[in-house]
């Protein structure tokens, strides 16, 4: 039923991205273009992946490892898009972990339109959302990723920013924050309701090349309302603040 | 001739065997030697060849050393760039193309006259030139002058796949001079052209490594004040663009050449004090525009794409790509004259010396500082230039100080562009629609309409210049969109001026109102009707076009056989679009009445709205296009049908 449920979300959502814009489809049939061939090839298929998070950090408590990334093939409107991310906690158990597989459609200046699946898939129990959000370049050059999951289990949101201040042209400072809500607890993943946790860091990087960029920073996450009270989190200190070192690459 | 006088260096020979065995129709074979790394730089001499009528072109990769990177281009006959071809009007050239590449290639003739399937765009023109194939081009040559061919398949063209093409005239020249060199530009890069476009459609800054950054905020609130630079920031963040956006692709990969050769010694032009040297000018680069001068000599231009023009004594010109001028110097001392030509982003240079003797160089000027984007670039165009359209009758702007206005660059920023019109309502403006960004609202606090006051007749009025009335609305209904970053709400006329970063710089700058044809057009006839079409874009995805669709999305533009039509020409966007139209001439309308020149290659500035006449008298399919290789790769392109 949660299956279908989504299935049906997303369908619904691909079919409705296409319409926002008629499909641009070659309408050259009147132009005899010698052995059908278009002198511009402006329908290729990019490839693109961005690991933007690939860090250590550390607090008083021990290290972690955390990743963030996403990969996208497509055209200029329309795009496979995939992210994941996840920690690898003190205790050397994987969490966190989200991945999405979502359809993507561009639909204005700087937005797009993404429609799809997130799974959680993790050391605790897995859980299946249907997805929906948008994401690109607010005015002002704020980066911004807002997405609603909804399944049986209730609803939630998640929000994403980050904004790149230049220091210089080669050295940039990001602050960046991660914000996520559900609609109910979610006592097995360590899931509370209301505002359930913040994820924000302060990264510097150099961009000694484009695609490869080294940076150290500070992050802090925070477990917040009840989250703090569940039985897995006890005696885990809520907040906490990291040094933390990485790498920002993409292809 | 200049070999007979001087000593003559040991590239000639090779040089010899290239264009000669080209002329003589016989085929010049790959030579083993050039299985090695090249040696040398390009051999490519800047020198006219004999002219022909018979050549052979063997398309091939060629080791190519540029500074002391070494790589593979595209080239003819062993030479990168393509060896000069040089033909007389009145023959009917044959030329065979073999491809000697794994993958298809092309010539295309820019700028000639010819039937449509002599014109050499794949799809278009022919089917292109399978691997291993040869492909006979013969047509009639019926114009003179400086032009160019190159590739029209896939990033060839970037990759060395571009020559110099001198047609001698028929009748008298117009024009003589003791000397005549090409003189070719162009921007070369190891990188893959795929890569290029590639790493465009993840971010339009990938080369852009001059952003504006913390220090130069401060840098203007020291200048500024803080409110003004404030405000400054906000104003291009609330459109997110940057007033740093001046090309796509620069010098951080590019290495400019001039008959490339790379600036650590560039290209060598003698000459005797006294001597008139012609200089044929040619830009074959793929995304760069170039701003040429010769520091202590006055060029006076004489021709432009290939026609004659009425002399213009310039300092400097900007020359777009595809563009070619003609110009003239006579330098009567006996010492190093540096040919300069910086980047219009300033990322870098191509450098070539006129000199008396073999391996002397003039001394580098400093690099001009980098023009910054303003509002009219925007085509948040001239508020009250607006009321000057029509008829101008002496000089509008007289008593009026526009000294401190004129000038957008580096070092002049944010109060004079953004002072004083915060208080100016946007949403007043006509044609403007800004209320339908899912974004949300566009708010541009800070903008100032003040400096585009319409440069165009700060210099003397020339002949009778009349300005182009101004577009009430846009009868091409625009939206911002996917495709379509921006809209200029007032878009302006700004042929009189020489383009950003060269206005105000204390030089004689050519203009495109300056460009007057020796001889009366041969169409009389007023335009049947108007084709209005904008340039638009969006930046960050990458993505160009017309009216806000790219090629594959849009229908022909049809032109009956015969006709004579006016293309109009808005650019929404904040870049430079040098507009080619195959086949047929583009007839400026800058104000020279029947005297208005003939062009291949009409470059549209940002903000602006211009317009020419075509006449439709060669039936075929014919390429519309930007001349910015990523610019056509990705959707600024049409197909003109002309039956």
């Amino acid at each position: 039923m949660k299956w279908r449920l989504i299935a049906s979300v997303v369908l619904m959502a691909a079919v409705c991205g296409s319409s926002l814009h008629a499909a641009p489809m070659t309408k050259t049939m009147a132009v005899p273009y010698v052995n059908g061939s278009m002198p511009v090839m402006d329908q290729r298929v990019y490839v693109h992946a961005l690991l933007d998070q690939f860090e250590a950090r550390y607090s008083g408590e021990g290290g972690q490892f955390r990743y963030d990334g996403q990969a996208w093939v497509g055209s200029d409107y329309n795009k496979l898009w995939l992210k994941s991310e996840g920690t690898v906690g003190t205790n050397g158990r994987f969490g966190d972990g989200d991945h999405e597989i979502l359809y993507d459609r561009a639909i204005s200046r700087y937005f797009d339109v993404q429609s799809g699946v997130r799974l959680d898939i993790d050391h605790g129990p897995t859980r299946a959302w249907g997805a929906i959000g948008l994401q690109g370049l607010a005015l002002y050059f704020f980066d911004v990723e807002t997405t609603f999951y909804f399944s049986d289990r209730g609803v939630a949101g998640r929000l994403n920013g980050s904004y790149d201040i230049f220091i210089t042209n080669r050295l940039i400072l990001q602050p960046q924050a991660e914000l996520n809500f559900y609609s109910n607890s979610d006592s097995a993943r360590g899931v509370g309701r209301g505002l359930s946790d913040v994820d924000t860091g302060l990264r510097l990087r150099y961009e000694w090349h484009r695609k490869i960029a080294p940076y150290i920073g500070i992050t802090y996450s925070n477990m917040l309302a009840e989250n703090r009270n569940f039985p897995g989190n006890i005696g885990k200190n809520s907040s906490s603040i990291n040094f933390t070192f990485g790498i920002r690459s993409w292809f | 001739m200049v070999e007979s006088v001087f000593p003559k260096r040991t590239s000639i020979g090779r040089r010899r065997f290239v264009t000669g065995a080209a002329a003589l129709g016989c085929g010049a074979a790959i030579s083993p030697a050039l299985a090695r790394k090249a040696a040398t730089e390009s051999t490519l001499s800047a020198e006219l060849p004999e002219a022909a009528s018979s050549f052979l072109l063997n398309v091939e990769k060629i080791p190519v050393r540029v500074g002391n990177q070494h790589a593979k281009g595209v080239g003819i006959n062993g030479s990168v760039p393509a060896p000069t071809l040089r033909w007389r009007e009145g023959d009917t050239v044959e030329i065979q193309v073999r491809n000697h590449l794994h993958e298809d290639t092309s010539i295309h003739w820019h700028g000639i006259r010819l039937p449509a399937d002599m014109d050499g765009v794949p799809g278009l023109s022919f089917a292109g030139i399978p691997a291993g194939e040869t492909f006979t081009y013969r047509f009639p040559v019926q114009q003179s002058g400086t032009y160019w061919y190159h590739s029209h398949s896939g990033g060839q063209e970037q990759a060395g796949l571009y020559g110099a093409l001198v047609i001698d005239p028929i009748d008298k020249p117009a024009y003589t001079a003791d000397r005549d060199y090409v003189v070719l530009l162009s921007d070369w890069t190891d990188a893959d052209p795929m890569d290029i476009v590639s790493n465009l459609k993840f971010d339009g800054d990938y080369y852009n490594f001059r952003q504006r950054t913390v220090g130069t905020f401060l840098h203007d609130i020291r200048k500024d004040g803080l409110m003004a630079s404030v405000r400054d920031r906000l104003a291009w963040g609330g459109m997110n663009m940057a007033p740093t956006d001046i090309s796509d692709v620069s010098g951080v990969i590019y290495t400019y050449l001039m008959n490339g050769r790379s600036p650590e010694k560039g290209w060598t032009g003698l000459f005797r004090p006294g001597e008139r040297i012609r200089l044929r000018f040619i830009n074959a680069a793929s995304m760069t525009l170039f701003d040429v001068r010769i520091p202590g000599l006055t060029m006076q231009v004489v021709s432009a794409d290939g026609n004659d023009v009425e002399p213009v004594p310039v300092d400097e010109f900007r020359i777009a790509p595809a563009e070619t001028y003609d110009v003239i110097v006579q330098p009567t001392v006996d010492q190093p004259y540096t040919i300069f030509v910086q980047s219009e982003d300033r990322t870098g240079y191509a450098r070539g010396t006129l000199t008396t003797r073999e391996d002397v160089l003039g001394p580098i000027p400093p690099m001009d500082p980098r023009p910054l984007r303003t509002m009219a670039d925007m085509g948040m165009g001239s508020m009250k230039g607006m009321a000057m359209a029509g008829e101008h009758k002496g000089d509008p702007m007289a008593g009026m100080d526009m000294s401190s206005h004129e000038k957008a660059t580096e070092q002049d920023t944010a109060a004079h562009h953004h002072a004083a019109m915060h208080d100016m309502d946007m949403n007043d403006m006509p044609g403007m629609d800004m209320n339908d960004m899912p974004e949300g609202h566009m708010d541009m606090p800070g903008m100032s309409m003040h400096h585009t006051m319409s440069h165009q007749n700060r210099q003397k009025p020339q002949n009778k210049i009349s300005v182009m009335a101004q577009p009430e609305s846009h009868p091409v209904s625009l939206k911002t969109g996917v495709e379509v970053q921006s809209l200029a709400p007032q878009p302006q006329n700004r042929l009189g001026e020489a383009g950003d970063g060269l206005d105000g710089n204390g030089r004689r700058c050519l203009r495109y109102t300056d460009l007057r044809a020796l001889k009366p057009g041969t169409d009389p006839r007023e335009p049947s009707r108007e084709i209005e079409l904008h340039l638009t874009g969006n930046m960050k995805r990458f993505i160009w076009g017309f009216n806000g669709k790219k090629f594959s999305e849009a229908e022909p533009i049809w032109l009956a056989l015969g006709e004579r039509v006016r293309f109009v020409l808005i650019n929404d966007t904040m870049m430079e679009h040098p507009i080619h139209l195959h086949g047929l001439w583009s007839e400026l309308e800058n104000g020279q009445g029947a005297f208005q020149p003939y062009k291949h290659t009409v470059n549209v500035k940002p903000g602006e709205r211009l317009s020419y006449l075509v006449s439709a008298d060669t039936p075929g399919l014919w390429a519309y296009h930007c001349h910015l290789l990523y610019h056509m790769d990705t959707g600024m392109f049409r197909t003109v049908v002309v039956s």
